[in-house]
């Protein structure tokens, strides 16, 4: 592994200084590295940060990654980490107009991380560094408790992607938000709403009369509103003083209650373990943003390399390379699914809309299709608007919001499905939908979306009791043993499970016997899965309360 | 940091001091873990790691194939809905086609090459191949207590010497290689800066060095004749499609690479699929891909192995392996035909395995071929030679391992 030549860093700076000329925003300080394809793959098991904790599960990946090579040797252009300062990976030399191209790309990556709000919880600190610390505790803690430090790394990580990463999230936007306390909350929200029923003007006033009392008083501003309040409405001393104290507990995830609640990590002995399990959270709270901005992260870069590449004054008359290169990794699959191809598409789409004024009430009510087309109003702004997508959306917004008909068909886009032809045994792929909303869906589905489980307060005498949050889609089956298993370890009591599963019907045999046949609708059902002392047993819930 | 400098080159900081190399350097090899993932069971844990295989498809027909280790985080994540249709699998994909329209075909059961005319495939591949798989065989005789043969070397390797052209030499011999010459006069004279122009070689300037001839010369060889010889059979009638083929190829290539380490690589192999006939296939992966939809007569794949081992008298220097896998199911109900070959089988084998790979909605019941195999009496007679393992086609690895210690014992 080593720093890229004095050359390509030359290019790199002058990338940077045409990217910001554009209005991409990042930090001055970027590195970058020549790394072997061995590299490559020893990194990409650890999300490519060098320093990240050592794991055995990692060194499978990465012998199963050097013997799948031999079969399939694939070598990504770049890999750029979200790091202060940021780091990128680099297959090998490149010609100078590739890496200008490369570099483009990389920036727009950069760009990205440093302002998409979504990864607001990794910008306060370096990961690399954090994680060299973390790797160091890690490997003090396994030379006292051997094994044992990568069976807590094995069960924190079997509920990783539990991990509260929106309620994290929400915490952190709203901070700024000045909080009421419940007292001012129920007197402008109930009180003198629904109570009293004021009048706007009045209630106005009040607001007034709060924000001046802020104003003068300062940190003393609520109490002293508040003593004048009652004053005026001695009636309330019996509520405000049943509202007190506030009682705002944060939400916890599964891993925060264990390490909060659980009798078995709160012993002296184990106490270790509960700084394995932090790092396993917080390493994995870092990741979420990554895994839920895939589309638009690299359709962003793909939109700026494009973009940027075409200006570049510096490598004139490699404009058939670069559209080969790029075609290579923008071109719609004819079936299949390419991020870096829709999202740059979207991108390309929304900028232009923006331009013609088409994010507007008035283009959004008009029907007529033609009109739809011609629709150009000269407003311009389209590149500041998509600088504001980038910096709001995630891939669930961006498509639930961008792709729309007009974006479908322009694309000529469809939902592939297949169907089997009994007769002559073969799969036949035919276009199922051209309608935007099934190709929206279609992605949609295709999004990071853990389960949602939640620790009920069921959870009594030394039982952990969750529910799986049913969003018509069942657990996988098979791997609900050994995470319960974890959980139990970690709990240090039995755990139960509700969640839902498909009712066997009865003809299922029958239908397996034969191999095809009509199936039956699914019928769903709630069970209760209880591992205890590393059994584990499964009982139907009854549900005539009206669960379907 | 203000100003760009190397030396804060965060990986400098990546090892304590006194280390031993770098990173690259930790990665632990299979052995060791494989030793850690034994000691899980130790711990009261099941074993996490398995040895899977990674097979790549090509057009040419030849198979690359490696074995790897693979283990699998498991978490609470959301499963595919099962669909009432069966058939939901539905991507992007980007065209003029209208609604309805028909995209291309793919047939289910893929039955490529079908085994005729893959002779003389690159043979560093299938070295690549037989390399891997003794390392397997090594791990699974290590690491999972496979027995080992007590019976290995009962009879003596043949060794003999063939002589051939194979070997090269530079300056002298008896067959110029004009071609590895050729390269070598290029070579030369790319170095010397002769060739100016790559697209336009003028070879009367070249010049000729002693040195760049090059020669075969005639050479010894040693031939090793193998000790063992394996015959694979596999059931690829219909019923077996699916889980119960999985099982029952993994298994086999287990026991080949345990054989193929057993004796030292001195293992040949002999495939055979059967489904209401039987057919030899000339290598493991025509044998691990092929499938066919057809009837079961188990008969008829004994029958040829008897055919094989008598018209080429293999009794006499081998040792001789039948492993069969199949689901238990059978037209010759009885075993009538079955058991007259079996009996014969058993006059010259060391050792004839039989997998059952039970259907789950089989369960609870003797499958055809248990049923006459346990009618005939020849489990407990000949208790010796031949053995039997009945797995649930949702049997996992452990399992297998443990169905290949009760076959080979």
């Amino acid at each position: 592994m080593e720093l890229i030549s004095q050359h390509a860093k030359e290019i790199m700076e002058g990338c940077k200084e045409r990217a910001k000329d554009a209005g991409l925003r990042f930090q001055d300080e970027t590195l970058e590295y020549i790394v072997t394809n061995r590299d490559m793959l020893e990194l990409s098991p650890k999300a490519m940060i060098p320093t990240l904790y050592d794991y055995w599960v990692h060194d499978v990946e990465v012998l199963k990654g050097l013997r799948k090579y031999e079969l399939y040797p694939y070598n990504p252009y770049e890999t750029v980490i979200n790091t202060r300062p940021p780091i990128s990976f680099y297959n090998d030399n490149n010609p100078d107009w590739l890496n200008v191209m490369i570099f483009y790309h990389v920036l727009a990556h950069i760009d990205f991380f440093q302002n998409n709000l979504y990864f607001r919880l990794t910008w306060d600190y370096d990961l690399n560094g954090q994680a060299l610390a973390d790797k160091r505790l890690i490997a003090r803690l396994r030379s006292e408790k051997g094994r044992w430090v990568d069976y807590v790394i094995e069960f924190g990580r079997a509920v990783d992607n539990l991990v509260g990463y929106f309620d994290e999230l929400s915490r952190a936007s709203r901070a700024q938000a000045p909080t009421l306390s419940n007292n001012v909350n129920y007197y402008f929200d109930t009180f003198l709403q629904s109570v009293k029923k004021a009048r706007i003007q009045e209630y106005v006033k009040e607001v007034e009369r709060y924000n001046q009392a802020i104003a003068r008083y300062g940190e003393m501003g609520e109490k002293t509103f508040i003593a004048d309040t009652l004053k005026k409405h001695p009636e309330l001393e019996a509520v405000f003083s049943r509202q007190e104290p506030p009682k705002t507990k944060p939400r916890l995830d599964l891993l925060q209650h264990l390490m909060t609640y659980s009798p078995f990590l709160t012993r002296d002995e184990n106490k270790w373990m509960l700084s394995v399990l932090e790092i396993v959270r917080n390493t994995s709270v870092y990741f979420q943003p990554q895994i839920r901005t895939k589309i638009m992260n690299e359709g962003w870069a793909s939109y700026w390399h494009e973009r940027l590449f075409l200006l570049d004054d510096r490598i004139r008359e490699h404009e058939v390379d670069f559209a080969r290169v790029h075609a290579g990794v923008t071109s719609l699959p004819r079936v299949g699914l390419n991020p870096y191809a829709l999202g740059m598409r979207l991108f390309s789409t929304i900028d232009e809309a923006a331009e013609k004024g088409k994010r507007s009430l008035e283009f959004q009510a008009l029907r007529d299709i033609h009109a739809r087309e011609t629709y150009d109003r000269q407003t311009g702004g389209g590149i500041d608007y998509i600088f504001k997508v980038r910096e709001d959306f995630c891939d669930f917004t961006f498509i639930n919001t961008f792709v729309d008909q007009d974006f479908v068909n322009r694309h000529k886009l469809f939902v592939v499905d297949r169907r089997l032809d009994q007769q002559r045994m073969v799969w036949q792929y035919y276009v199922k939908s051209r309608k935007s909303e099934d190709y929206r869906q279609m992605i949609l589905d295709t999004l990071y979306h853990p389960p949602r489980i939640e620790i009920e307060e069921k959870s009594k005498d030394g039982n952990l009791y969750l529910t799986h949050r049913f969003e018509g889609k069942p657990l996988v089956k098979e791997f609900i043993a050994n995470t319960m298993m974890g959980i139990e370890y970690l709990w240090g009591g039995p755990v139960q499970l509700e969640t839902s599963e498909v009712m066997p019907s009865p003809s299922e045999v029958e239908r397996q016997f034969s191999g095809r046949g009509e199936a039956p609708p699914i019928n769903w059902q709630r069970v209760l899965y209880r591992m205890e002392q590393k059994k584990l047993t499964k009982t139907t819930i009854d549900t005539e309360s009206g669960h379907d | 940091m203000a100003d760009f400098d190397p030396n804060k080159n965060p990986f400098a900081s990546l090892e304590p001091p006194n280390a031993e190399g770098t990173y690259t350097t930790r990665i632990r090899s299979i052995h060791d873990l494989l030793e850690r993932d034994k000691m899980r069971e130790k711990d009261g844990f099941p074993r996490k790691i398995r040895i899977g295989k990674l097979v790549k498809p090509t057009r040419g027909g030849k198979e690359k194939f490696v074995v790897i280790p693979t283990t699998v985080e498991e978490k609470f994540y959301h499963d595919s809905v099962p669909s009432p249709t069966g058939e939901e699998n539905a991507t992007g994909g980007t065209g003029k086609e209208e609604e309805g329209d028909i995209l291309g075909e793919r047939p289910v059961r893929p039955e490529e090459g079908a085994g005729e005319g893959e002779a003389g495939q690159g043979e560093g591949e299938g070295h690549e191949l037989e390399s891997t798989a003794y390392d397997l065989g090594k791990i699974l005789t290590e690491t999972f207590e496979l027995p080992n043969l007590k019976d290995k070397g009962k009879k003596s390797s043949l060794t003999r010497y063939t002589y051939d052209l194979t070997d090269k030499n530079r300056g002298f011999g008896q067959l110029l290689d004009k071609k590895a010459t050729m390269r070598k006069i290029l070579e030369t004279n790319i170095s010397l800066g002769n060739v100016p122009d790559i697209a336009d070689i003028d070879t009367t300037r070249f010049l000729i060095s002693p040195k760049d001839k090059v020669y075969r010369i005639l050479s010894r060889d040693i031939d090793y004749e193998s000790q063992a010889l394996v015959f694979f059979i596999r059931d690829y009638s219909g019923s077996m499609e699916g889980k119960a083929t999985e099982l029952v190829v993994s298994q086999h290539v287990m026991i080949y690479c345990w054989l193929l380490y057993q004796f030292a690589r001195q293992v040949e192999s002999r495939f055979i699929l059967h489904d209401n006939e039987a057919r030899e296939v000339p290598d493991f992966e025509s044998y691990y891909r092929l499938r066919v939809a057809g009837g079961t007569k188990v008969a008829s794949a004994y029958r040829l192995v008897n055919e094989i081992v008598e018209k080429e008298s293999l009794a006499k220097d081998y040792n001789i392996y039948v492993f069969h896998g199949t689901d238990g199911d059978d037209w010759d109900t009885e075993g009538v035909e079955a058991i007259p070959e079996i009996k014969q089988m058993l006059t010259y084998t060391n050792r004839m395995g039989i997998t059952i790979a039970e259907h789950a909605y089989a369960a609870g019941r003797h499958s055809e071929v248990e049923q006459y195999l346990i009618n005939s009496g020849l489990l407990r007679e000949r208790a010796d030679v031949l053995r039997l393992d009945v797995l649930d086609e949702e049997a996992e690895e452990p399992r297998l391992i443990e169905g290949i210690k009760r076959l080979i014992s």
